[in-house]
């Protein structure tokens, strides 16, 4: 009758996946910064990987690189202002 | 075969082992931009020529020229960047890095052992595969 349930219509929502799993990409490069910069908020801090989807092999990877680069001053340790 | 106990020849295969051991490193450092163009080539031939004299097997050379720098080092808010591939015994990290903290046009160095997918990753950026597949990914993200 009215009454029963409807059901509730969800979105979809999409599976994060690690790209470097999914690209084959073996080595993080700490002297790229602008990619580096994908990793990374609008602070310098190193994004989760609950929002970038890394897996945490890669993770550690990425978080090694991201420090490489801000001693080289290739990245800010501190900023207001990034991208 | 029991490893733990230490015989003779095993000791000694296990020197001569780690005496034949190559690893690969890399090693970038930033020079103050107060230098000149000579003066900085000379700095960087320095430590190129330093590592030859250790046996060590330069493997690729880049410079980077002046760049800004994220934050100021040194009151500096640019430097000299140059990267040197080489391939050594691990004793010559220690000289390299002593004589980078005696020379005071050095503001920061850094130096790394490449595993083997670092070593994959290098040859590809020097042929300057790098870029296009960067552009590649872009476009599939």
């Amino acid at each position: 009758m009215t009454l029963v349930n409807e059901p509730v219509q969800r979105v979809e929502v999409k599976k994060k996946y690690c790209r470097f799993k999914k690209n084959g990409i073996k080595y993080i490069d700490y002297k790229d910064a602008a990619f580096l910069l994908k990793f990374v908020n609008e602070q310098g801090k190193i994004l989760p990987r609950r929002i970038t989807g890394t897996s945490l092999k890669y993770q550690r990877k990425v978080a090694q690189a991201v420090k490489r680069a801000r001693h080289l001053a290739l990245l800010p340790y501190v900023t207001d202002s990034l991208k | 075969m029991d490893f733990k106990i230490e015989n003779p020849t095993f000791a000694l295969l296990k020197k001569i082992f780690y005496t034949m051991m190559l690893n690969n490193y890399e090693t970038v450092f930033i020079l103050t931009p107060v230098l000149s163009d000579s003066q900085m080539k000379d700095t960087a031939d320095k430590f190129v020529k330093l590592l030859k004299d250790n046996g060590a097997e330069i493997i690729n050379e880049e410079n980077w020229g002046l760049k800004k720098l994220a934050y100021p080092i040194n009151h500096k808010n640019t430097g000299f960047y140059y990267l040197i591939e080489f391939k050594s015994k691990p004793e010559v990290i220690n000289i390299l890095e002593t004589e980078y903290r005696r020379d005071e046009k050095v503001m920061r160095f850094l130096t790394t052992k490449l595993d083997k997918y670092a070593v994959e990753y290098n040859i590809k950026r020097r042929k300057g595969e790098f870029k296009k597949s960067a552009e590649k990914q872009e476009v599939k993200s």
